[in-house]
């Protein structure tokens, strides 16, 4: 546990995984993703030109270093996600996958419905499954049931740097997950994502706080160093210290009279 | 990624942790526990199960806070559960069996008075129990494959379905198919003891019959869970090996079914050697004292705060009516541990001698005394139809 995050067979020893969008060029992009000490980068199928393989945004981003994770966002129902997903394999030949599925356009907030929908048949296409999720501890349950590779559940909107605002509900699910669990959307902060990997999360996603920050390359490495402080700080245990002691003993007297 | 009951996952895990033999660094965390290590791990988040915080609660260290551990508990519960204790009976359909457990009066080497209740001797049997209150009701069995068979468990809760509100079953390991047939037919329980966690000790224990496959045994309640059981049932019986050891193994395996078969709820059960025909307690050399099971079921109680804590006749009244206070949420009342017993077939073989031998009413009217309501039935079969 200690050690390298595991999915689907692959080890990664960054816990924190990057997003491409809202970057200000391609250049601030991979300075950005290289400081971020990352090795697994998303990007959206809809911002690729597919019939061009030296697209530019693909053509940037030196992939033997990271896992490319194509994403389904812009998808509005599990159809146009699947569809997607079979271009993205296509176009890329990558079979790892991250699932959104986001009908409203305003807070792009996750359809579970379709999303489980969507994940069951891509599972059994082959595909490697990580799907965006709100922070519903049974959905996450539903999907590893269909055999996702892991669940990301937002820590509050994307895009919205708002922090932890499902921290209860995203305990229960790291309490029940068979899968590792990415906390994607809404961390604004390094401190937020530690907070996030403090709590047990497995790893986090984070995009627009680096990307629109002052200085992406900066704020990546920044978020660098609060993923692996959190984790260490996960692992070595923070409990709080509270005397309960009773002098008297009302409910376990009846053992001496053994 | 998808699940499969059959293999073998938990056995791989338990080796893993190395929590089917001696484990040295367990060992070291438990005698080494501090009284600080201790306070600590009693505090934590309720719910925060660990191996750590659980080997801690169960050093000889804790055994000095008990009463905090005990008040923690009684909070938990009362949170969890309310001020209520869930009655159930067992009912014994046959004490033919063909293994040779060394500690089992039904085992195959002890004495003849063997008895197999037809289904309509059962049925007799199950009015009785209900007639006494009863809504919830335990098969249990001796492995009697051929006679307590699929088809006979089916048939008997096809007739019992229509008196009790959730049925439940102790009986042999079964296969998947077969636990899909007796859920659909209305049994939605099942308890299933692992006896010892422990392989060498496992091993000495049952060295005949089917019951010498600790594998098979260890992958039971996954199978059950798998066919959509509401109620998975662990325990292992307090005597043949380190309880210590005993109690974090079967702890890690209910954190292993609550993670897989997550809409299933975890019982913990504590069966402890009690004396029994032709079995000599002194051949055990880990038998546990009232308090050493007290710290056992308290420390579970804090690390899983919503699951089941069982305690069956075996214990006294007393034992049993104080513990109902800080932890424990199931027991039985008035069991006959023989086949036939509720009725007239007083002289069959018992597979132990139970300790509270109270009826169901004086069960209820002293949980009342304590400031708890007996509950008699809390789902019903019928639901799920």
């Amino acid at each position: 546990m200690a050690g390298e995050l595991i999915i689907a067979d692959r080890k990664f020893s960054s816990r924190l995984f990057i997003g491409t969008g809202k970057y200000a060029s391609n250049k601030i992009m991979v300075s950005a993703i290289d400081a971020s000490g990352t090795e697994m980068v998303t990007i959206a199928l809809r911002r690729v030109d597919i019939n061009n393989p030296d697209d530019d945004m693909l053509a940037a981003v030196d992939w033997n270093r990271y896992q490319l994770l194509p994403n389904t966002s812009g998808a509005r129902n599990a159809d146009e996600a699947i569809r997607l997903a079979r271009l993205a394999k296509a176009a890329t030949g990558v079979e790892w996958l991250k699932l959104e599925v986001t009908p409203d356009p305003y807070y792009l907030l996750p359809d579970g419905v379709e999303t489980l929908k969507a994940a069951e048949i891509l599972v059994k296409e082959g595909f490697i499954v990580l799907p965006y999720i709100n922070a519903d501890p049974v959905l996450a349950k539903r999907l590893e049931d269909v055999g996702v590779a892991t669940v990301m559940p937002l820590a509050s909107p994307i895009g919205s740097n708002q922090g932890l605002k499902t921290k209860a509900s995203l305990e229960i699910i790291i309490a029940q997950s068979c899968v590792p669990v990415v906390v994607d959307a809404g961390l604004g902060t390094p401190s937020q994502a530690a907070e996030a990997m403090e709590t047990g999360a497995d790893a986090v996603l984070v995009n627009t706080a680096i990307a629109t920050a002052g200085d992406p390359e900066k704020m990546a490495a920044a978020f660098k160093k609060a993923v692996e402080a959190g984790r260490e700080a996960f692992l070595a245990g923070t409990a709080s210290i509270k005397h309960t002691a009773d002098a008297s003993s009302p409910l376990t007297g009846f053992l001496r009279q053994e | 990624m998808k699940k499969t009951p059959n293999d073998n996952e938990f056995a791989k895990l338990l080796a893993e942790k190395q929590l089917d033999s001696a484990n040295a660094h367990l060992a070291g965390i438990i005698d080494s526990a501090s009284a600080g290590d201790v306070e600590k791990a009693i505090a934590a988040d309720c719910g925060r199960y660990s191996l750590k915080r659980l080997a801690t609660m169960l050093s000889p260290m804790a055994e000095n806070y008990l009463e905090s551990m005990a008040q923690k508990s009684m909070q938990i519960t009362r949170q969890r559960f309310g001020s209520t204790v869930q009655l159930y009976a067992p009912l014994y359909v046959s004490n033919y069996c063909v293994n040779s457990c060394s500690y089992c009066a039904f085992s195959t080497q002890s004495s003849p008075d063997r008895i197999r209740l037809s289904i309509a001797r059962a049925c007799a049997e199950a009015d009785i129990i209900a007639g006494e209150g009863f809504r919830h009701i335990l098969l249990v069995s001796g492995e009697d494959s051929k006679f307590i068979d699929v088809d006979y468990l089916v048939k008997l809760a096809e007739r019992l379905r229509s008196k009790f509100s959730s049925i439940s079953i102790e009986i042999y390991p079964m296969s998947s198919s077969d636990y899909a047939k007796l859920f659909t037919a209305g049994i939605d329980g099942i308890a299933v003891y692992q006896e010892t966690y422990d392989r060498s000790d496992y091993a000495k224990f049952h060295q005949a019959g089917p019951k010498s496959d600790f594998d098979w045994r260890l992958s039971t309640l996954s199978r059950a869970g798998q066919a959509g059981f509401r109620s998975l049932g662990l325990g292992f019986l307090i005597g043949l090996s380190d309880w210590r050891t005993q109690t974090l193994a079967m702890a890690e395996h209910a954190d292993f079914l609550m993670k897989r078969y997550w809409q299933g709820r975890i019982s913990f059960s504590f069966p402890r050697m009690r004396p029994a025909e032709n079995v000599a307690q002194e051949m055990f050399g880990h038998m546990v004292t009232d308090s050493q099971l007290s710290q056992i079921m308290m420390a579970l109680r804090l690390c899983f705060p919503d699951s089941e804590i069982v305690l069956s006749t075996r214990e006294s009244a007393n034992f049993r009516d104080n513990m109902s206070r800080i932890c424990v949420t199931r027991v039985s009342a008035g069991s006959k541990t023989n086949p036939g017993g509720y009725g007239t077939e007083q002289g069959a073989l018992k597979q132990f001698e139970i300790d509270d031998d109270r009826d169901a009413k004086d069960v209820a009217a002293a949980l009342k005394a304590k400031g708890l309501e007996a509950v008699w039935k809390d789902w019903d079969s019928a639901f799920a139809k």
